[in-house]
């Protein structure tokens, strides 16, 4: 192989920039990989402990039996909804800033699902009869409903991703940079021809309207999780779009956050602009507002109707052992993110970065309250309210989880350009079809801006 | 066919825990340590709760022993997502522990939290390992158990019955907690079989159920305290 830098000199701008991380790997890269290599192995040395001890290891015990797995679980299929949801959405409504940023952020939606999906796994009492869920399927079940809805998610997610990568693929193919077998079997023999590229084109079509109803079904049946058990604050039906909305608020943070890192270590400047943050920013702002207004109608609901055993879970998280918690949720979801993203001078990357730093950890503590204050707090007022603290194996469980996203995002940066190489060109060309496009909405008697028309008054 | 249920009398009720011990002996239920206790991991088919109201000196404590509702529309068998916990046609709630997957389910959608989850292996002091009751088969760790009405005892009593050619007698079928109790609070039978004590007492005044708005019909009748 010759030296990279000459491969990628003979290419057009956007292919240099965007092929380079293929290419090119840094020694940060490489220290960055292998500090999280290191924590995944943690995390897999405590994931072994638990498969031979049993649930013992971990901090949870009767009535508390759900913790940090099941939070885990909702916060990762929640961030998973940043990608597909978001592109799909964009995608549809022509939204033609939306075309450096899909590719990022479907691949976390397809990456975090996995590790999403294996949480309820560590969390079996028995992961060895994991597979009973298929022998003997009960339908009634809302875990069956969840398995079944992720498994679709994750697979159209998977098809969503790859894709619109097709023409990148058949690109790297083509430049020959890196292992030509690959991406010739990955590329399946595309070429661009216009049949191609029409029938590429209607099929991501039809899939984007597609992946909504799913990825909206994934969310809404892990809330149903929750609400269809008697539980006081489970059983709300607001539980299901509240959890959507929650997934789509977590999934914007985490992808402000990628957009912005990937900027910074590949020097997408270009690609990810002001603007793109300053337009996730406002759908950033809009998020706070909608989760303040779904927590208020919540707690509202909970509270007017004074029901004792909903009273004992609303009390312990407002003024009681979950009071720490919880207000720091409010600040991080609605007050920190709001104050930020509602001044246009704050919108920028290092704004928006900042706030969804806030909002991802801020989701995260949103789904503990919901988990852990409603177990410890069992409806017969007759048993002690009881207690829950992670033990170092929960926690590194989860270390290992995260890290292991982290590590995968960065390993698949590697192989495939972030941002799509075509969609982009593609956008520069249809700038003339974007001016017939919005012609379509005026008025033709408008004139042109700069032109008053006779007999206007003066412009103020 | 039969529905099983319980009328306990809360005015004979003493607290003794007889019924606790008894349970746990004729159901293998796995004894904990003291460390596995304050981590809130024992397990109790049977737990007698405590009620205690009234302003002190005035205080007024009622012992409530709480075996599983058995639960006419039980929320924990529609969650189970591998049919591992089912009722059966005779109204009890069956567990099927080879099958469990250990997704404690059923134990978060239980009202009344009478499910418990197997932190560990099943332990037991040495020597009490060889009274265990042959009847019942020992729960491993990483599934959920709870009360079933001594079920095992029904299926035995039932052959035998059928062998005989007669019909089930009210003392045919006693769970370990009613047999043991030793002021006769606790009463099983037949809720429709009019020979049987719990027919009237389950019909008295008195009788009540765990927050019956619910809806969930448990089958476990509490006499209110008169005294």
């Amino acid at each position: 192989m010759s030296d990279p830098e000459t491969m990628l000199a003979g290419l057009p701008q956007d292919e240099q920039d965007l092929l380079r991380p293929l290419v090119v790997t840094t020694g940060k890269f490489w220290y960055a990989a292998m500090i999280l290599g290191l924590i995944c192995c943690f995390g897999l040395v405590a994931y072994l402990r638990q498969l031979r001890y049993g649930l013992g290891t971990t901090g949870l015990n009767n009535p508390e039996y759900w913790g940090i797995y099941i939070i885990d679980f909702v916060f990762f299929i929640g961030i998973s909804h940043a990608g597909t949801l978001i592109s799909a959405i964009l995608r549809i409504s022509n939204a033609e800033w939306r075309r450096s940023i899909t590719r990022s952020a479907e691949f976390i939606t397809v990456l975090v699902i996995s590790f999403g999906a294996v949480q309820p796994i560590i969390d079996l009492g028995r992961p060895d009869r994991a597979l009973n869920i298929i022998l003997h399927a009960q339908p009634l079940s809302p875990l069956l409903w969840d398995v079944t809805s992720i498994g679709l998610y994750f697979c159209s997610c998977t098809i969503y991703l790859y894709l619109p990568m097709i023409p990148d693929l058949a690109i790297i193919r083509d430049r020959k940079i890196k292992m030509p077998g690959f991406y010739r079997v990955l590329a399946l023999g595309y070429n661009g021809s216009p049949r191609q590229k029409h029938l590429l084109e209607k099929t991501i079509g039809v899939l984007a309207v597609a992946v909504i109803p799913v990825a909206i079904s994934v969310h809404t049946v892990i809330g149903w999780i929750f609400a269809l058990t008697l539980r006081p604050m489970w059983h709300s039906t607001i539980f299901g779009p509240y959890f959507v909305m929650g997934a789509i608020y977590s999934g914007i943070a985490a992808l402000l956050i990628a957009m912005a890192i990937l900027r910074k270590v590949y020097r997408l400047e270009n690609y990810f602009k002001d603007a793109h943050f300053n337009n996730m920013g406002i759908l950033l702002l809009l998020m706070s507002c909608l989760w303040a207004y779904f927590t208020f109608a919540e707690y509202l609901t909970a509270f007017y109707g004074q029901e004792a055993a909903e009273m004992r879970t609303f009390w312990d998280k407002l003024s009681g052992r979950f009071a720490w918690p919880f207000w720091i949720m409010v600040l991080f979801c609605s007050l920190i993110p709001f104050c930020l993203m509602c001044r246009k001078k704050t919108r920028n990357a290092w704004g928006t970065t900042l706030a969804s730093c806030f909002v991802v950890i801020g989701m995260w503590l949103e789904r503990f309250n919901i988990v852990v204050p409603t177990s410890v707090n069992p409806r017969l007022d007759l048993y002690q309210p009881a207690h829950y603290a992670p033990s170092w194996v929960e926690l590194g469980i989860m270390a290992g989880t995260f890290s292991g996203f982290i590590l995968l995002y960065m390993i698949a940066s590697k192989f495939f350009p972030m941002v799509s190489i075509w969609e982009l060109r593609e956008g520069k060309e249809s700038v003339v079809e974007l001016t017939h496009r919005v012609s379509d909405y005026l008025p033709e008697t408008l004139p042109p801006v700069g032109v008053q028309p006779a007999g206007a008054a003066a412009p103020l | 066919m039969p529905r099983w249920g319980m009328v306990i009398d809360l005015d004979k009720c003493t607290g003794c825990r007889a019924c606790e011990t008894a349970c746990a002996m004729e159901n293998n239920v796995p004894t904990a340590s003291d460390d596995q206790l304050a981590e809130g991991r024992g397990i109790t088919w049977m737990k007698v709760l405590i009620q205690v109201s009234g302003e002190f000196p005035q205080t007024k404590i009622t012992h409530i022993p709480r075996p599983c509702m058995q639960c006419d529309n039980p929320p924990c068998t529609k969650v189970c997502p591998v049919k591992a916990t089912y009722m059966a046609e005779d109204g009890i709630v069956a567990q099927i522990y080879a099958r469990c997957i250990g997704c404690r389910y059923c134990a978060n959608a239980c009202p009344y939290s009478v499910k418990y989850f197997n932190y560990y292996e099943p332990h037991w002091p040495e020597g009490m390992r060889r009274q265990l009751n042959r009847d019942v088969s020992v729960r491993l760790k990483g599934v959920v158990e709870k009360c079933t009405f001594c079920h095992h005892r029904l299926q035995k009593t039932r052959e035998s019955a059928r062998a005989e050619n007669r019909n089930l007698a009210e003392a045919d079928y006693q769970p370990a907690c009613s047999e043991i109790c030793p002021s006769k609070a606790i009463v099983f039978g037949d809720l429709q079989n009019p020979s049987h004590r719990v027919y009237e007492l389950s019909r008295t005044p008195r009788a009540s159920r765990l927050m019956e708005d619910l809806g969930t019909e448990p089958k476990v009748f509490y006499l209110k305290k008169e005294t």
